[in-house]
This record gives structure tokens, sequence and C-alpha cells, in this order.
């Protein structure tokens, strides 16, 4: 095996007590800084998603000094903007049985046992307060006639708790976040830095101490620094070239924190979607989601007969399979993503794929009913496929969607480093090997607004420290190995591009590393990776220069981490020999093909300490101690 | 399919319009795949690439943006540029692809436009003024579900800026109004309605925008379809402003 095995993780800095008030006397036990010092602490937040946005701006209304970075133009085009289909929230306001126990136990057992008790009860808590945070900003939520909130279900839940604003939910939690961001720069405690990446983390004296960053206009390399740094850079879908990520979705920023010595957890952990609108040619350049909100008034099915080619709308009922409910009795449609993912995989291909039928639904509900549920979502398609969803079942396959790997973080969402505190999809906190659907919304705002303002001031409490400046010999060293990399890319000056490269790629990593793994086409893949790595630092073509907008550049430097990242990936999918949610090795099965967890010996978080480009990684270990919800086989049927 | 197109470079002050024949196009590619595609022989071939700005493809963030055939995101309706399909087009089309042309929205390079000034607007009162943890909850103000609907049609804005770049006075007010819309007609965005329209319009004046004209113009070239009645509601709100007391 690749890899070696240093010490477990001993200290999460879980507190002790009830899992109900843990959270509670964390917040007490956590020293707090003064308000009038506050304004002597600093914090950098890379990232202005929901996570970042909404704690850049929380950490600027209790007084501290912010400064705010994201590679857009403006913070509000974060990719947690493209977010269709809701949030979710134990608020009960249905009174169809749910509570933030339910909650909580609904995410243990959709992350497939493989998360932390702790924060997912945390979680859960917060959830309720997200809601009136948002109403209170003026999130225009969908309503019913009464004036109160809306709400639908989501896939792994029995219960309706998934607030929305149409097909938008995204959007407008994030102009949400974004206006008080814009509020808090007006008033001149967040330093806003659009345009910018970061392409480094400065780590002085064994703390996180500021970025390197370049101005992507400009080309100029420069340093910020703070007294802590958060890192709130999303996920690293993009790492398979196709997924519905934003195209500019990158590891950059979480792999050089681990590079630094942020451990990395469960990097092998990803989401793939079920309904997605398929490939239609290699011009492809990302895929597009069809919200899960539709599996509640849409049916999937495939024709019986794989070879039938009529169109859908001519195949009667006797010849379709309703394959979801039929497998899956009691959760039909709305079984969790890695589940219907697979099953649509089992039964058809990338080629063919399988219809999501509104028929039925707009029968019962009317055009008009389902129009105003999920009319921006059937335009959306049309555009792209030139079919009209209300005429004909849309097309849809799975594709990559989320990442729950990320960097190690403990109770405080703080990572192996001190000082550098990771949030959002960037972490790797609450959602095990599945996230349920319309859960990453709440996690990035309660990591935002509510988890990380409250604790971490416990740690600027001991702020500010010692001054550092350019001249620090770790802060030089750290800029020139970053100007370095910029000259290297673009003096190779070879014959492929860059898109070449991350294409075959993430074909590679879909093929090998994709919806099933097995042993030999990961060991093959830990074989290529590492040749097409040399064949890009030796055959890659960047054009233009580093001190202008230079998009094939920053393009180049992001791909060139994937390359990194797609190794530990590998070893990660290679080592965990189980299946567990999104995470299925096909020696690892039921008879009848459902995922077989191996909890005697892969019950914890593989957290990855770096070791050098190719070099065995080393595994550290943190249990998972499950006293509240008792891991039990995934039952959806 | 075949297109040839006359794209805009500039790396400098000035720029040119540079024809480029394609013959490997697909009636199924998006039109910035069509771009994905001239970048990929240009680099190749040793030319820089035209630089345009995109991110979600989806048509949500508001990233992309160009005039396509002197259409702000070209010619098909409520659509974004990242969504457009060639299949709007004919085989051997010429089309003509420029950034988006208004004062404020200085080009960077290429196709690539400044639109920092949208969010200049935005700080000087397009929010409300809730720090966090210190909202009632969330069902003790009922919002009558027209207004929620007329808010949330607001809302779904994506400043994208092609209303400016639409309009023949390069006036952003449909971006601004669809802002004081979305807040103006919500209970919650009452206490700051019309100092709010004060302030994010004096922000419009000072960057350099210009006036409206009514010309709708900028509606007819939304890819989220703001009426042009948010318009109308932010004068009211204006005036309202100009003549009460609203301090801050
Ligand atoms: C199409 C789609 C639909 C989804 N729908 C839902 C849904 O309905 N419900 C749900 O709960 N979840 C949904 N998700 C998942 C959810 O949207 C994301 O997990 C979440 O928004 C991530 O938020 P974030 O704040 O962590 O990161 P992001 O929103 O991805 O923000 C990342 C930020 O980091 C910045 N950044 C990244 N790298 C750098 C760098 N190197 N330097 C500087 N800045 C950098 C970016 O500029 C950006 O500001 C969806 C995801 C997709 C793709
Ligand atoms: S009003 Fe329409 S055209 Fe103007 S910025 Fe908003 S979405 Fe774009
Ligand atoms: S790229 Fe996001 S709207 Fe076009």
């Amino acid at each position: 095996m690749p890899y070696t095995e240093g010490a477990p993780i001993a200290d999460q800095r879980v507190p002790a007590g009830p899992i109900e008030t843990r959270w509670d006397r964390r917040r007490f036990s956590a020293r707090l800084v003064n308000p009038a010092n506050r304004r002597n602490r600093s914090v950098i937040v890379v990232g202005t998603g929901l996570a970042g946005g909404s704690a850049a701006a929380t950490l600027a209304e209790l007084g501290y000094q912010v400064k705010s970075f994201c590679y857009q133009d403006s913070p509000r085009r974060a990719h947690s903007i493209a977010a269709q289909g809701g949030i979710n929230a134990a608020k009960n306001y249905r009174n169809d049985g749910d509570s933030v126990h339910r909650l909580f136990y609904d995410t243990v057992k959709g992350g497939d046992f493989r998360s932390r008790e702790s924060n997912v009860h945390r979680l859960a808590q917060i959830s309720v307060e997200i809601i009136d945070q948002c109403v209170a900003q003026g999130v225009p939520f969908a309503r019913e006639y009464g004036g109160l909130l809306d709400t639908r279900s989501f896939g792994g839940a029995q219960v309706s708790r998934t607030f929305y604003a149409r097909g938008q939910t995204g959007q407008q939690l994030l102009l949400g976040a974004y206006q008080a961001l814009e509020r808090q720069i007006a008033a001149g405690r967040v330093e806003m830095h659009p345009r910018t990446e970061m392409l480094d983390l400065i780590v002085v004296d064994g703390r996180a101490r500021g970025i390197v960053v370049r101005d992507l206009v400009s080309g100029a390399v420069s340093t910020h620094f703070a007294d802590a740094v958060v890192l709130a850079t999303g996920g690293y879908g993009n790492v398979f070239h196709l997924s519905t990520n934003a195209k500019g979705c990158n590891t950059t920023a979480i792999w050089r924190a681990h590079r630094r010595g942020a451990l990395f957890a469960n990097p092998c952990f990803t989401q793939i979607h079920p309904t997605c609108i398929p490939i239609s040619g290699d011009h492809q350049s990302k895929l597009t989601l069809m919200s899960e909100s539709l599996r509640n008034d849409g049916r999937v099915w495939v024709p019986r007969d794989p070879h039938d080619t009529r169109a859908p709308n001519d195949i009667p009922e006797a010849d379709r399979d309703y394959f979801l409910e039929r497998m899956y009795p009691a959760f039909g449609n709305l079984v969790p993503r890695d589940i219907a993912s697979r099953a649509a995989k089992n039964i058809s291909d990338e080629k063919r794929g399988v219809y999501l039928d509104f028929a039925d639904a707009i029968a019962r509900l009317g055009a008009l009913a389902v129009e105003q549920r999920y009319g921006n979502l059937f335009e959306m398609y049309q555009r792209i496929t030139g079919d009209d969803p209300y005429k004909t079942p849309m097309r849809i396959y799975p594709a990559v969607h989320y990442t729950m790997g990320g960097l190690w973080v403990d109770y405080d969402l703080r990572s192996t480093i001190p000082g550098l505190y990771v949030i959002g999809e960037a972490n790797f906190s609450d959602h095990g090997a599945n996230r349920l659907g319309a859960s990453a919304l709440m996690q990035g705002l309660a990591d935002g607004y509510f988890v990380l303002p409250g604790v971490i001031g416990d740690y600027l409490a001991d702020a500010p420290f010692d001054a550092v400046d350019d001249s620090h010999p770790v802060v030089a060293d750290t800029m020139s190995e970053v100007r370095g990399r910029v000259k290297t890319l673009l003096a190779v000056n070879g014959d492929r591009t860059v898109e070449s490269f991350h294409r075959e790629l993430g074909r590679l990593m879909w093929d090998e590393c994709g919806m099933e793994r097995d042993e030999a086409g990961l060991r093959k893949a830990l074989e290529r990776i590492p040749e097409l790595r040399d064949e890009f630092w030796q055959r890659v073509k960047v054009p233009g220069t580093g001190e202008a907008l230079n998009q094939e550049l920053e393009k180049a430097g992001r791909v060139a981490d994937f390359f990194e990242l797609a190794e530990l990936m590998c070893v990660d999918a290679l080592h965990r020999a189980e299946s567990c949610g999104g995470h299925f090795r096909s020696e690892s099965q039921t008879p009848d093909g459902e995922a077989l967890r191996d909890d005697a010996n892969f019950s914890y978080v593989a957290a990855w300490e770096y070791t050098g480009v190719g070099r065995p990684p080393v595994l550290h270990k943190e249990e998972l101690v499950f006293e509240h919800v008792t891991p039990s086989t995934r039952s959806y049927s | 399919m075949k297109l040839t197109l006359r794209i805009w470079r500039q790396s400098g002050a000035t720029g040119r319009l540079v024809e480029y024949p394609m013959d490997d196009l697909s009636p199924d590619m998006s039109f910035l795949e069509a771009l994905d595609v001239l970048n990929e022989r240009l680099i190749t071939s040793g030319q820089e690439p035209v630089a345009f700005d995109h991110d979600c493809r989806e048509g949500i963030c508001g990233m992309c943006g160009m005039m396509i055939n002197g259409m702000a995101h070209g010619p098909e309706k409520a659509t974004t540029a990242c969504q457009l399909h060639l299949r709007h087009f004919r085989d051997g089309d010429v089309v003509t692809v420029e950034p988006w042309r208004a004062e404020p929205f200085p080009v960077v390079r290429d196709l690539v436009v400044d639109r920092s000034a949208f969010d200049r607007i935005v700080a000087a009162g397009g929010y409300i003024s809730v720090p966090t943890g210190s909202a009632p909850d969330a069902h003790a103000t009922p919002v009558p579900k027209p207004d929620a609907d007329t808010a949330f049609e607001a809302a779904a804005c994506i400043g994208c800026g092609a209303c400016v770049a639409a309009c023949p006075n390069g006036s952003a007010m449909l971006f601004t109004a669809a802002k004081a819309t979305h807040l103006g007609v919500l209970p919650q965005g009452q206490p700051e309605r019309y100092s709010r329209a004060r302030d994010m319009v004096a922000e419009h004046d000072a960057s350099g925008f210009g006036g409206c004209t009514n010309t709708g113009e900028c509606t007819s070239a939304c890819p989220k379809g703001i009426p042009l009645t948010t318009i109308a509601r932010l004068n009211a709100d204006l005036l309202r402003a100009h003549t009460t007391r609203s301090d801050r």
C-alpha cells in the first residue's frame, strides 16, 4: 500500500457531557475577546460563498478587522449562488414529527455512519436559527397563501423540512450573506479583494499567519497577514473535469494548506448526483444539475427493454420500470443520492440516461402548480437540451456534484494548523460518506454565521501575535515558491493545452475513482496519475505572461493541484476496503448490490498527512464513536 | 456547423475586432463552449486566447456577459450568454462579439469588464441591517404571498450588467431598482426603505451611470426579466425619501 500509518488523532476538542448541551458548554468555555480589543484582532477569510460570506460579515459585525478574498469579480458570484433546491432546518413548522434529534439522526444515517456525532448534532440545533436570520435579511423564501413559509421534502428524509426560494435557494441565501458583507465593507470593517486568488498559506512559528495571493488582473503576487486565517473555498469536484461545479471551483487553497501541514480528511468521499443533464458531446465544458427537489414530483423510470428505441411518450406504462419505487418502496424516488445514482448506473448508461417524468404530477396538480415549483429548472432544461419537459420526460444521468472530504477540522472547525480554520464544503466535517440534499447550504451558513464566530475568540484571545512582514524568512520563502511556480508554468511552453490534461485526468478519475471503485482500477489510476502529472509539467502550454489577466495561467495552477489531490483520493479510496455512502467498492457489497460497510475495521475518519509530491502520505485515524445513533445497515426499502 | 466569429480583442487602452472562421462547431454547444473551442485552437497555434468572464455556466452567477450581434447576451430572450446555444444561429452566420460598453464598466481585457460599481451600489444601502443573532422567529412576521412573490422576482437579478449595456443612456436603474424592490416590498425592509432608495441612487449617479428615460431596453435585454415597474417603484420611494425625514 502506498502509505504509512501514523499516530491516531487523540483530541477532537469535543466537550464532554450530554450531546444536547455540548455546544452551549463549548461556547461558555471558549474565551472571549473584549469588544474594545477586537479592533486589534484581524482575520483573513478566503472565499465569499455561503460559508465565507456569512463568516466575514459576522466577524466584522463583532468588531474584528476582516480581509475577504474571492477569485470572481464580485463576492456575490461564489459557487453557492448556483444551489437550487433548498436548505434544511428542524423547524417542525409542519408538525410532521420533525425535531432537532430527527435531523441529527437523518444526517448521521444519511452519511452512512462516517461523521462525528457531536458536530452533526450542533448543526441540527443551529439549523433553526439560520432560517430566522435569513428571513430577517429579506431572503424571499417560498410562502403559503397564509403568509407563512412553505417547505418540501428532500432525499433521505420522511419529513418536509426543506425551505426554498423557487429553484434559486442558493442565490437568495448568498445574496443575503453578500448584502450583509457589503454593509460591513461600507462600514470599513471588511477589506474586500475580488479577482484575487490565494496561492499559498503562510505558517510562522506553527501558526497560520497569512496568505500569498495573486491579483488576477495585474498578476502581482503579494502577501496578506492576520491573526487567523479562515478557508471557505468550497469543494474540489472539478478534479473530475466534468461536474456540476462552477468552472473556477478548485482545490488550490486547501491543497496548499495541506502541503503546509493541514491534514486532509476522507478525500475519496465524493457525491455523485443522480439527476443531471447527460453529456451531449466532446465539447462539453460542465454538467448541469437538475435539482433533487424534482424528485418530489417527478418519477424516475427506464424502458423495461434496454433496447427499446421508442420515444418516451410512446412507451406504455406496462413497458416502463419505475426502478426506484420498485426497489425502495418506503422512500421511492426520494432515496438518498448515492443510492439513486448507483441504481441509475446499474440499470442504464451515460448515453441513454434515465427518464424523470412529470406527467403524473401535471395531471394531479396542473401545469401551473408544477411551473410555480420548478419553472426555472424546466426552462433551463429546455434551453440546454431543446426539449420541453412539460411535454416529454427529462433525460437525466448521474454526475459529480459535491465533495464530502476536505481539510480535517476539530469541533471548533480548526485544522491541524493552529489559527487555520476551515468552513463550508472545504472542510470534511458533517456529512460523513454521503451528504443529504439541502444540507450543504445549512452547513455553510451554520459554520459561517454561528459556529466559527462562536469559537474563534478562544484563539484570538491570545492574539495579537508578533508582527510578521515580507522580510521574514518563512514569508520570503513562501513568496518565492509561489513566484517560481508561476514562472515554471509559463516557461514549459509545450504542446498540450491545460484543458486537454484536465479532460484526461477527469476521465481517468471518473472511470477509476468515480461511482464504483475497485482495487485493480485504483492501482491503475495510481500508476497513471504520476505519469500524466510528469507529462503535464513537460508538455503544458500556457500562453501570455504572468503580469496581466491570464485565465490559462489560472487554470494551469488549479489543474496542477488537482493532479496532486487526485493521487491522494485514489490512495484513500484504495485503503478504504469497504463501501460506505458515496464510496462504493465493488468488492464490498451485499448480495443485492447495496454498499457493505465494515464497521469493525473502518469506523474512522482517514486524515492524511502530506510528505511530498508522489511520496506515500501518512494516515492518521480519528476513531468514530456512536453514542446516540447506533450504526445499522441503511435501509430505505 | 460553421460560424465566423468577429471578436473584440483588447489588451491595452484600445482594441479591434478580429475575425475567426470556425467550422467545427455543433448546434448543441453553448456559445461559451464555442469560445472554448476557439481558445483551444488559439493556444495550440501559439496565440493568446480570448479572455471572457464566466463561472457557473448555468445562468445564475452573472459572471458572463457580452454583446452578441449588438444584443446583450445575444438574441435569445431571457437567456444569459452561457445558456445561449448555437442551435439559435444559422449555419454560416457571422457573429460579432464585444464587451459591455459603458463608462462605469471599463474594459479589463478582451470581453472582460470591471463591474465593481454594482457592488458599490449595494454597499451604499442594498441590505437590511440585521446583525447575525438578532433575528426573531421566522414566522413572527407573515408575508403575504403576492409580496413575497414580487420580492422574489426582483431578487432574481444576477447583477450581470446587461441592462446597462443595453441602455442608450448607460443607466443602471433596473439593477438598482431590482434591489430596492426586493427589499422594499418585504416587511423586514420597511425601516430602511426610503434611505435605501436615496443612498443607492446617489451611489448610482456618483459611479457615472446615466439617468433613466424609460426606453425599456434594459428589461428586454435582462436575462431574468426584471420588470420596468421596479423602476417606477424606486422612483416613488425616492420621491418619498426626499420629502420625508429619513435620518441616517
Ligand atoms: C448546481 C449545484 C446545486 C446545489 N444545490 C444545493 C442545494 O439545493 N442545497 C444544498 O444544501 N446544497 C446544494 N449544493 C451544494 C452547495 O451549493 C455547496 O456545497 C455550497 O454552496 C458550498 O459553499 P461554500 O461557501 O463552502 O463554497 P463556495 O460557494 O463554493 O465558495 C467558494 C468561495 O471560495 C473562493 N475561492 C475558491 N478558491 C479560491 C482561491 N484559491 N483563492 C481565493 N478565493 C477562492 C471563491 O471565489 C468563492 O468565493 C449545490 C451544488 C451545486 C454544484
Ligand atoms: S437587472 Fe437584469 S440585466 Fe440588469 S443586472 Fe440584473 S439581471 Fe442583469
Ligand atoms: S457563467 Fe454564470 S451566468 Fe453565465
